[in-house]
């Protein structure tokens, strides 16, 4: 190691309880911000890991989200006999007209109610979507009042659970089976049969025809021609994108949030750095006069004094993400402001978080030692030695 | 003992060091405090010069102008011919490392390091490689007879032995120039005593000129002339030789 950075770090270690209280500060700072990035990239990755890139959702033109939107048994069959669409081993087309309702289902801790969404799904719905399997119990039977619940739901809500029943829409419904759909947005859900929930709740339109494509190269082809289509007033959405952009306000509310916060914690944290590193060139002005003598140019006690503040920095980094990666444990549900139907997701730490947050806390650093170095740099040689 | 008169100063081939109308004042509030008044002499190659005069008789200025970590407000200071007043800051910062050792009166050592690596230190602003840095500390530690201290931190030495870690520190680039500014005035007479005879074999065996600031007679009379300030001028040299 470098004897300057040598240097450095010892001396970090000479003045422990100071450097530890301000390493300290950054680490909570480092800890809020990586945490409002994981919750952010949670979010993201439960609703854009909901959407295949290979399924093409259609909902009404200009819906946002799926209980916006109405498609007609005539639309559905015109988009159903699209030759995009991939046969299934059956000999029927992947398609999934679907039906998204919300009910209200109070939760198990609170007791509170909260929007559940109800899915009405095809008999393709599993083919369409591979990545749902049922985890536990068995599928709904198709025609009957039997519905499956997702795997995020469990422990959630009142009687959501395999055995009991639901009462809504004037029925009885009784949960058979739960899903597990990989984390995606689809866990917080409950499904059924299409049918069988449109006349319970006395609809005779689907909410969006998800369909499958031979080759997700067909997308573009057919988006032109069903969108032009003068018998349709539909709109084709990659699935991916379609609930990509379902995280997008909430999404944008966590950042916002998160990182004002973020923000106004770290002004806080190189305030402390800044004090830290004043302190410590205060302590050693003989120090630097010294090395100043020896011939060590202004630039090197200035980076010497910023190494000091980074490895400060760095040492808050760890610490602030070693917490945060903590944070990967549990489990959030909140509402989705778009689709305004619960949605559970986790904190999730990626690569680039982890990237950031270094970033982030190496500016701290930065920030709260650059002006302490820089009086530690202009220091007049013959001041300092005379300190001593 | 010979006394001689300022101009009575040698100059010729043989100068290291030449001062030539140096001026310095220092700001003191709104008062401007006269320190150094148009002051001209030379330095020897391979002298021991020692600089006496009372407190705030100018003798530190002269020694940190001389060692150019502070400028004259008028005048030059030629060192082996070149003026190190006309050099810009890191140039000068550049020569210093190639051309001045330092030995303070604290001994002013960077506590968290350990001896080798104080001696070391000024080293790495070479070319030299790290083992070869060691080696050369190592070399440095020994002259000074702390060989068996490389490992121990400031605080664990005496008075005596961090100043001559200092003494290793100063010498361990090979500078044509010391300084000294009061190297025994924190010491013991013993540890004074051991320090000055290094300093003289640095001189007397490796050439070093040095330069030296002191209050105490005694330790003056180990250099090879001795020269006293007052009130910035240079009132008399005495000229003493070693038996």
């Amino acid at each position: 190691m470098p004897l300057l950075l040598s240097y450095s770090l010892r001396n970090l270690q000479e003045r422990k309880l100071t450097n530890l209280l301000t390493a300290t500060g950054m680490a909570l700072v480092v800890f809020v911000y990586a945490a409002v990035l994981m919750l952010d990239s949670g979010l993201k990755q439960t609703l854009v890991a909901t959407g295949e890139d290979t399924n093409v959702i259609f909902v009404r033109r200009s819906a946002e989200v799926e209980i916006q939107s109405l498609i007609d048994r005539r639309q559905a069959r015109i988009i159903e006999s699209q030759p995009e669409i991939v046969i299934g081993a059956e000999g029927a087309p992947l398609v999934s007209k679907e039906v998204a309702v919300l009910i209200a289902q109070p939760r198990r801790k609170t007791r509170q109610a909260s929007n559940l969404l109800i899915r009405g799904v095809g008999p393709a719905a599993l083919a369409v979507r591979p990545q749902v399997r049922i985890a536990e119990g068995r599928m709904f039977r198709p025609g009957s009042n039997e519905i499956v619940i997702g795997r995020a739901l469990a422990g959630r809500f009142e009687d959501v659970e395999i055995g009991s029943s639901l009462r809504f829409a004037q029925r009885e419904w009784r949960i058979v089976g739960r899903f597990d759909a990989r984390g995606s947005g689809f866990d917080s859900e409950i499904w059924g049969d299409s049918e069988q929930l449109m006349q319970s709740f006395r609809r005779d339109f689907f909410s969006s025809i998800t369909v499958r494509l031979a080759d997700r190269s067909g997308f573009d082809a057919l988006k032109a021609r069903l969108e032009a289509d003068p018998r349709l007033t539909i709109e084709a959405k990659r699935e991916r994108i379609f609930y990509e952009e379902q995280s997008r306000l909430l999404s944008g509310f966590i950042q916002v949030l998160g990182l004002t916060l973020s923000v106004m914690f770290s002004l806080g944290a190189v305030i402390g750095a800044t004090i830290t590193m004043y302190a410590a060139v205060a302590s050693r002005m003989m120090e630097v006069g010294v090395l100043r003598a020896l011939g060590f140019r202004r630039s090197r006690i200035l980076i010497a004094f910023l190494v000091e503040a980074l490895l400060l920095a760095l040492i808050g980094w760890a610490f602030g993400i070693l917490f945060a990666s903590l944070m990967t444990q549990v489990k959030i549900t909140t509402l989705n402001w778009t689709s305004l139907s619960e949605l559970a997701f986790r904190f999730v730490l990626t690569p680039g978080i982890v990237l950031k947050s270094l970033v982030f806390a190496l500016v701290m650093g930065f920030l709260g030692g650059f002006l302490p170095a820089v009086r530690a740099a202009r220091m007049k040689i013959v001041d300092a030695l005379r300190v001593a | 003992m010979t006394v001689l008169h300022l101009s009575e100063a040698r100059t010729g081939e043989d100068v290291l060091i030449a001062l030539s109308d140096v001026s310095k004042s220092y700001r003191r509030g709104a008062q401007i405090v006269p320190v150094l008044s148009r002051l001209t002499f030379d330095i020897r190659r391979k002298e021991f010069l020692a600089l006496m005069g009372p407190s705030g008789s100018g003798k530190s200025t002269m020694l940190n102008l001389i060692a150019g970590i502070d400028s004259p407000d008028h005048g030059s200071i030629k060192v082996g011919g070149e003026d190190i007043t006309l050099l810009p800051e890191a140039e000068l910062a550049d020569w210093r490392a190639a051309n001045v050792g330092f030995i303070f009166q604290f001994y002013n050592l960077m506590p968290v390091l350990t001896a080798l690596e104080n001696v070391e230190l000024p080293l790495t602003l070479t070319d030299l490689g790290r083992r070869e840095r060691r080696d050369r500390a190592q070399f440095a530690l020994g002259l000074v007879g702390l060989s068996d201290r490389v490992k121990h931190l400031p605080s664990e030495l005496s008075g005596g032995q961090q100043q001559r870690v200092a003494i290793a520190r100063a010498i361990v680039t090979d500078p044509t120039l010391l300084v000294a500014d009061e190297p025994t005035g924190d010491l013991d007479r013993q540890s004074a005593k051991e320090v000055l005879e290094i300093m003289q074999r640095l001189n007397r065996d490796m050439g070093k000129t040095i330069v030296m600031v002191t209050h105490d007679h005694r330790a003056a009379a180990h250099a090879k002339r001795i020269m006293s300030l007052e009130k910035g001028d240079l009132s008399y040299l005495v000229e003493q030789r070693l038996e």
